[in-house]
């Protein structure tokens, strides 16, 4: 039987991109690697933003719950979709649309690989100060999702570094918001809106970024710490000291064992300067490398493993830390711990075999001690049985406003639906 | 409103604030008339003063009830006339919220109350060896929460960002007269970034009044050099060479021969007599790192035709450095009986072409423009100057400076890069932004203020309608009726 959804958003591909073969914008999903949970009918990967748009208003004239997908690697993050009937790959919106590299900025199309990204801006000697947790990562799920790592200290995180984005919203119109300047607050920051929303507000097509020269050298200083207590004084020791660390990382593999390193980035000589001054301020057996430890910028879990962040106000982070070492000894699980604790932000992880039981408690201590210490637990990814067992975002403050923006943005609740704190 | 609904009003106010903190006697009111765009005088029907959060949000809920707009003031520096009253309407002023609540370095964090200055939260801030790094050039004066509705920034935000990169908290009285806390002293608060699409709303989203901000580690060394060019071609290439040997100064700020000479009438900084152009470079840092630095930025300068480089020999040298850039929207006093201040962006490189546009566009039209800059990051600030009293000149003032603006957007800038859009710059929104653009960002604006009661007129030149639009959905969703989705 012909499909005459297929046959529309076939249609509304084929006049926007004006391809003769529109068979390769959208097509029926059969084969394709399907989302955890929800298997949707139709696949497009549309090749410019006026092509989205025009897959989007036909999948808006027939009511299609659509769910974006770049490099796929957040995909079992968060909630799974309530519905999905189109599943819009940015595979084909790649590439960089500019790169003022004496602006210091670039525009980049939201299908592009964070590391593909690197190797095109590596040649100018500049970059886009943001580590990559997730290979594969793309700009566009990048931003949706404002993943970020070690270097958040110094450079912030996507919604620090994003100036411009274009979006496609669920009823197909296209709207550009922010620019292609550092400095600029002409109109709402959308931008801001959009970074770690989860792709349930629309499509980025494209995202413009401050960029930032690599620095010449970088240095890494590592120091054991024996417990919190130790790791909180090291910390606090290097935030006091002025040395501008780009990172100031704590490491508590499930193994046991706690370290605390610190990364240094600049001019070689003032490189070398600073970390002599933070091996001081560390003292013990801390040692300068060149190489970052292998964990570095790594998540503490792997694929199919229970994901959490926790954060918290600065001063909270060693209580916080405490009251995982001992939720970990207390229900005798490997839960790994790692993370920013220059800004306060750890991630924690427990083997995907740990049974959702046992996962809900360890979830509700974690929650209670970063409540305690001014943050939040955020399960961010985990098996299915554990996604159906425990609340995967706890308390958000705002959800009232939350709920009505969404409403604003997508009236039908059409785009990736129920994937969002509060079944936003 | 008539009479009778303000006397209404007036009376809630002042049962739920007491009789002092409500202005309504129209001599007082005048106070109020504008912002510091004066150009643009408007008389509020009524002053509010809550001093507590709660106040804040009474006198909201009150406007609310009774259909009646409000506009959020602080210390009224505003240049774009964003805290311009409403002729119907409460101002809503935040001068008596000026506690500054906590100090804790610790946390890096501060809590404030929106009408605390914000100099003085870095003066707070500095016996723990932090600041508050946003630096607007008015920030003896102008107020956190003022700062927050503009996104302010600064001569320093080139290295440290702007207003928006330093909150990370807001407690928030929304158009309906809630309270709502949004993120905190932790980073990454769950759900939408509804603290990043405040700060910069201008007070069309509601009212802050509790913000918590970043607090910086002051930095080990400051080094501050001041250099004089022939012009501003000159000047323009060292900067750009600076910024490509990859080099982030603190600030890198630029004044042209006709804002050096007010600047020199105004506060005798004693810039490089014969100078077309001075930049001054501020590096900060470790001081490993900022020697090396230093040593090459000096470098760059003389290569691209410094003829004289002073290097601050201490605060008192810096701060007379500082002085001539700081005083020189006022400095122009001295040179020219009127004057508009202009705030526009542009990406750095296109920096003489804009300059040499700019004198083109004051010679054709004989209105004189003195430029000052943050040179670092693209954002102008020209100086139109002209004489009220001739006859034809202020239009004409006005259209260079339109000029200028219109140049900003077609080399691919902004009509504004810190003083906001207010309601001087809504008309020229469309010139930067398509029709869908703004629509969209109205949609933010629907889901916390429907009625559009809050700062109504400014922004946007075209309020959008938040009621049902023509072709969406209403009623009872599908999956909602079939118990699949929870109510939204
Ligand atoms: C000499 C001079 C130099 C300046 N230099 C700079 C500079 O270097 N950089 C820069 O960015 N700006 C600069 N400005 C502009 C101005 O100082 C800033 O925009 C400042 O942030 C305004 O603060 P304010 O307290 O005066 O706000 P106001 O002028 O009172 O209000 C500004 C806007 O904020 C809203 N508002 C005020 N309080 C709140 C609140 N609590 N919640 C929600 N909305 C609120 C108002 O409704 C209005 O829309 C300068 C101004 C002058 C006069």
């Amino acid at each position: 039987m012909p499909d005459a959804v297929l046959a529309a958003l076939r249609a509304a591909s084929h006049e926007a991109s004006g391809r003769s073969n529109h068979t390769d914008g959208v097509w029926l999903a059969d084969d394709e690697p399907i989302l955890p949970g929800v298997r949707p009918r139709y696949m497009a990967a549309p090749g410019s933003t006026a092509e989205a748009a025009a897959v989007l208003r036909a999948a808006a004239a027939h009511d299609l719950a659509v769910v974006v997908g770049g490099g796929l690697t957040k995909q079992d993050w968060a909630a799974p979709p309530r519905r999905c009937d189109l599943l819009l790959s940015t595979r084909r919106l790649t590439g960089v649309v500019e790169h003022a590299a004496g602006d210091l900025i670039a525009v980049v199309r939201a299908g592009t690989r964070l590391t593909e990204l690197a190797e095109l801006l590596a040649p100018a000697g500049q970059q886009l100060a943001l580590d990559a947790p997730l290979s594969g990562a793309t700009v566009g799920g990048t931003v949706a999702v404002s993943t970020s790592g070690p270097r958040r200290m110094l450079y912030g995180t996507v919604r620090d570094l994003l100036i411009g984005v274009t979006v496609v919203r669920p009823d197909g119109a296209v709207a550009h918001a922010g620019g292609k300047v550092v400095k600029n607050v002409a109109g709402y920051d959308l931008g801001k809106l959009i970074t770690g929303s989860y792709g349930t507000l629309g499509l980025v097509t494209e995202a413009a970024f401050r960029l930032h020269p690599c620095p010449a050298a970088s240095a890494y200083v590592s120091r054991r710490a024996a417990d919190p207590a130790d790791a909180a004084r090291l910390v606090a020791g290097v935030l006091a000291g002025q040395v501008v660390p780009s990172a100031l990382e704590i490491d508590a593999p499930a193994e046991g064992g706690l370290a605390v390193v610190v990364l240094l980035e600049g001019t070689a000589n003032g490189v070398a300067g600073r970390a002599v001054r933070t091996t001081r301020l560390l003292g013990g057996d801390a040692a300068i490398s060149d190489a970052p430890p292998g964990w570095w910028s790594a998540y503490p879990w792997g694929p199919g493993d229970v994901g959490m962040k926790l954060t918290a106000a600065l001063s909270g982070v060693p209580a916080l830390l405490t009251a995982a070492l001992t939720a970990r000894r207390q229900h005798g699980v490997p839960l790994a711990l790692r993370g920013s604790a220059g800004t306060g932000v750890l991630y924690a992880g427990l083997p995907g075999t740990t049974r959702a039981e046992t996962v809900a408690v360890v979830v509700d201590a974690l929650r209670a001690a970063a409540g305690a210490a001014g943050g939040h637990a955020v399960v961010l990814t985990a098996p299915a049985a554990v996604r159906e067992r425990v609340d995967l975002w706890g308390p958000v403050e705002g959800l009232e406003l939350m709920r009505r923006v969404k409403r604003q943005f997508d009236p039908d609740a059409r785009f990736a639906p129920g994937r969002f704190v509060g079944g936003i | 409103m008539t009479t009778r609904e303000i006397g209404t009003l007036a009376a809630t106010l002042r049962a739920a604030l007491g009789d002092e903190q409500v202005i309504s006697d129209r001599q007082e009111l005048r106070t109020y008339e504008c912002d510091g765009l004066a150009q643009y005088r408007v008389v509020p029907a009524l002053v509010a003063l809550p001093r507590t959060a709660e106040q804040c949000a009474a006198v909201v809920r009150a406007c609310a009830a009774a259909d009646v707009p409000f506009v959020a003031r602080g210390s009224g520096t505003g240049l774009s006339g964003g805290a311009l009253p409403h002729a119907d309407g409460v101002l809503i002023v935040t001068s008596q919220l000026r506690t500054i609540k906590e100090i804790a370095p610790q946390d890096e964090r501060a809590v404030v109350e929106p009408g605390v200055i914000n100099l003085h939260v870095t003066r707070a801030a500095a016996p723990y060896g932090y600041y508050y790094a946003p630096d607007p050039s008015s920030q003896q004066i102008c107020s956190i929460g003022g700062n927050v509705a503009e996104n302010s920034g600064g001569a320093h935000c080139l290295k440290y960002g702007f207003t928006t990169n330093h909150v990370t908290g807001l407690q928030v009285v929304t158009p309906d007269g809630d309270l709502v806390r949004l993120g905190g002293r932790a980073p990454d608060a769950p759900g939408y970034d509804l603290v990043g699409a405040f700060v910069g709303s201008e007070g069309t989203l509601g009212i802050a009044t509790e913000v918590t901000v970043r607090l910086v580690r002051l930095p080990e060394t400051v080094r501050t050099l001041l250099a004089a060019f022939r012009g501003t071609d000159a000047a323009g290439a060292a900067t750009s060479a600076i910024i490509g040997a990859g080099v982030i100064p603190a600030a890198v700020e630029m004044m042209d021969a006709l804002a050096i000479e007010a600047a020199e009438a105004a506060v005798h900084c004693g810039y490089p007599a014969g100078a077309g152009a001075v930049l001054i470079v501020e590096l900060d840092g470790p001081a490993s790192e900022v020697e090396a630095q230093f040593a090459q930025v000096e470098r760059l300068c003389r290569e691209h035709g410094a003829f004289e480089i002073r290097i601050a020999a201490d605060e008192t040298e810096r701060l007379l450095f500082w002085k001539g850039r700081k005083s020189a929207f006022a400095a122009v006093g001295r040179i020219s009986p009127d004057y508009i201040v202009q705030d526009g962006v542009i990406p750095r490189t296109a920096l003489p072409e804009v300059l040499r546009r700019i004198d083109q566009l004051s010679r054709e039209r004989g209105i004189r423009v003195a430029n000052v800059f943050h040179a670092g990051d693209g954002n102008l600030h020209p100086l139109v100057l002209f004489d009220d009293a001739v006859e034809g000149q202020a239009e004409r003032a006005e259209e260079v400076s339109g000029a200028i603006l219109e140049l900003c957007v077609a080399l691919g800038g902004s009509i504004t890069g810190e003083h906001g859009v207010g309601m001087d710059k809504a008309r020229y929104m469309p010139r930067m932004f398509t029709d869908d653009d703004l629509d969209t960002m109205q949609l933010l604006r629907c889901a916390f203020d429907p009625r559009g009661l809050a700062n109504p007129g400014k922004v946007f030149p075209t309020p959008r309608l938040c009621g049902e639009v023509p072709g969406r959905r209403t009623g009872v969703h599908p999956a909602q009726a079939a118990g699949l989705a929870e109510v939204f």
